[in-house]
């Protein structure tokens, strides 16, 4: 059946050429262990040295906690209010990751249904267009009123931040597949299903990694900014209201302590999209390759 | 020298008799392409290809060279005129099923994918698994002088060698017809010579007929028993040339008296191709 069966196996028709090809081989030069180690040292430092200036600051100053607390203060808040503000974070962390969630699930799945046919994205790509432009913290109000509760709204608000810039990458990842990969597809048969499955998906990962980059800064940005919107939370409350909490009460070591663990919370999250894009893409996209001359 | 001129039959542009080769792999007739801005790409163009034959498609670009091979490939419909595949099994959508292998310009890999898994491809499609495919696909990246990169991202391969991958891929399903849009254009001389080299060599081996389109005189004659010229404007038939029988395509071949006699006449042939059509001016 197979034409090709008839030619001798062990005599190539080709060759590889020797100049370009053995270069793949070529031992790769490591990065010495002294420029790693400067790779996260430095960062530190520099970070140790802003605190440092910080409370030199404070002390020479002799200013009172509630102008600026000295880093000492605010790590003894972070330890008294522990018991406050650990549950805050985790029903922040808890909203921004199920938005997310909720965005990358809405997001590629709307992004597949827009690519289906001209019109449907004709209908209906305006209305996530409308979405997005108006800024969020003008509709938080309205979606107080009828969201359930607050946390409801908080996730709503979240998740319609965060869905927009998933949404539009994934899109333009769909739409800007390789035509001749898509001729490809098309001269063998292909289903629709398969050429989801096998070329525009994987095709589309890089930006939808650029898209849950984004998105999960949003997301994070828009569950403390809806916070802020609704005010009081209640019991089940975030680190954005314990944070205005500590500024009505003129708690200013906290205040720092609840920016601090919001930030710890935003650098986990930028962690965490980074590697999991790094981990898709490492081995095949530009973006992600270490670049050698 | 005359006796080498004698070995180049001229034909008329439809070829009617295949001589020696009964069975039609690829039947065009008065295929008429318009794109959907007017452009007249091909116009009432014929074409005959017998199994087993290589037969380049020469003329300058823009004469719809890629268009007529698209058309061939089952890619897009002929605005009027019919293509048929005599010898292969039509599937429900009208189009030669399994039979066909292209190579594009590109090597058009996907890059997610190893060359392991780029070749395995059409397989996929037809629904095999890795496991049972494995054995043909290594033969074949062995056959192209791929086997020890079969876990390579295309990334990771020179041009020459992502080219190889997909001619490997084009090779998988064993097709009868073996479409190529000018493959080796982007290459350089050496990787290009190759190249050449090798394809012919898996088409004296395998018996796949090759339809190779190009715009180098020196690379058709060098590799094909049949040129079809094409002019422009509108893109059609403008003569088709009998090469000669030579087994041996090497570097004997390419020093002979048969082979300087066959690029003259194919090198006048589409300089007048040219000049009665409209060419590019780029
Ligand atoms: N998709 C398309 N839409 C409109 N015009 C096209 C398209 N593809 C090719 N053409 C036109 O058809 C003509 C033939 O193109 P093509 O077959 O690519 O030529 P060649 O491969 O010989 O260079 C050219 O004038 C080109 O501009
Ligand atoms: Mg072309």
């Amino acid at each position: 059946m197979n034409d090709l069966s008839r030619i001798e196996k062990g005599t190539p028709v080709a060759s590889s050429e020797a100049g370009t090809d053995s270069a793949v081989a070529v031992l790769i030069p490591r990065t010495s262990l002294s420029e790693k180690l400067l790779r996260i040292v430095m960062p530190f430092a520099v970070l140790g040295t802003v605190v440092a200036i910080w409370h030199a600051i404070v002390v020479i100053n002799n200013l009172p906690p509630y102008i600026l607390p000295s880093p000492p203060r605010v790590i003894q808040a972070l330890i008294e209010d522990w018991g406050t503000l650990w549950p805050a974070m985790m029903i922040t962390t808890k909203i921004t990751f199920m938005a997310l969630a909720l965005a990358l699930i809405g997001g590629v799945g709307f992004a597949i249904f827009l690519v289906q046919s001209k019109w449907v994205e004709l209908a209906f790509y305006p209305i996530a267009v409308i979405l997005q432009v108006t800024p969020i913290i003008a509709i938080a109000p309205l979606i107080l009123i009828y969201a359930p509760s607050t946390q409801a709204a908080l996730l709503i608000c979240a998740f319609l931040v965060a869905f927009f810039p998933i949404l539009s990458n994934m899109v333009q990842g769909l739409k800007s597949v390789d035509h001749n990969l898509l001729n490809l597809f098309e001269l063998y048969g292909a289903s629709r299903w398969q050429t989801l499955l096998y070329l525009k998906l994987p095709a589309s990962q890089p930006y939808f990694m650029a898209g849950l980059r984004i998105g999960g800064g949003l997301a994070l940005i828009a569950a403390v900014v809806a916070e802020f919107a609704a005010g009081s939370a209640g019991a089940e409350s975030g680190l954005a209201f314990r944070l205005l909490e500590s500024q009505f009460r003129l708690n200013i070591p906290r205040l720092f302590a609840a920016l601090i663990l919001l930030s710890l919370l935003g650098i986990a999250i930028f962690a965490v999209t980074t590697l999991i894009s790094w981990l898709a893409l490492h081995r095949w996209h530009e973006s992600s390759v270490r670049r050698e001359n | 020298m005359t006796a080498a001129m004698a070995t180049v039959r001229e034909q008329d542009p439809i070829y009617d008799q295949q001589p020696g080769k009964g069975r039609l792999v690829v039947k065009m007739r008065s295929v008429t392409k318009v794109f959907s801005n007017g452009t007249l790409a091909l116009s009432n163009m014929s074409m005959d290809i017998g199994a087993g034959e290589f037969v380049s498609l020469l003329g300058p670009s823009g004469c719809g060279k890629s268009t007529a091979l698209r058309i061939i490939a089952g890619l897009g419909r002929p605005s009027s005129g019919t293509i048929d595949w005599p010898s292969s099994r039509i599937n429900s959508r009208g189009l030669p099923e399994g039979d066909v292998g292209f190579v594009f310009q590109e090597p058009t890999l996907m890059p997610w994918q190893t060359v392991f898994g780029n070749v395995f491809l059409p397989l996929r499609l037809q629904g095999k698994t890795k496991a049972g495919s494995r054995e043909r696909i290594m033969e074949t990246l062995a056959m192209v002088g791929l086997a020890d990169f079969a876990n390579a991202y295309p990334r990771e391969l020179s041009g020459g060698m992502k080219m190889r991958v997909s001619i490997a891929r084009a090779l998988i399903t064993g097709p009868k017809l073996l479409l190529m849009d000018e493959p080796f254009a982007a290459l350089d001389e050496i990787t290009r010579q190759k190249l050449n080299d090798d394809v012919r060599r898996l088409w004296q081996r395998s018996g796949v007929t090759v339809i190779f389109v190009t715009h180098s005189v020196y690379e058709a004659t060098y590799l094909s028993n049949r040129i079809v010229v094409m002019r422009a404007r509108p893109g059609e038939v403008y003569r088709d040339l009998a090469m000669p029988e030579a087994e041996e395509r090497d570097v004997h071949f390419r020093s002979s008296e048969e082979f300087q006699a066959s690029s003259a006449l194919v090198s006048r042939t589409l300089l007048e191709a040219i000049s009665v059509g409209g060419a590019d001016h780029e």
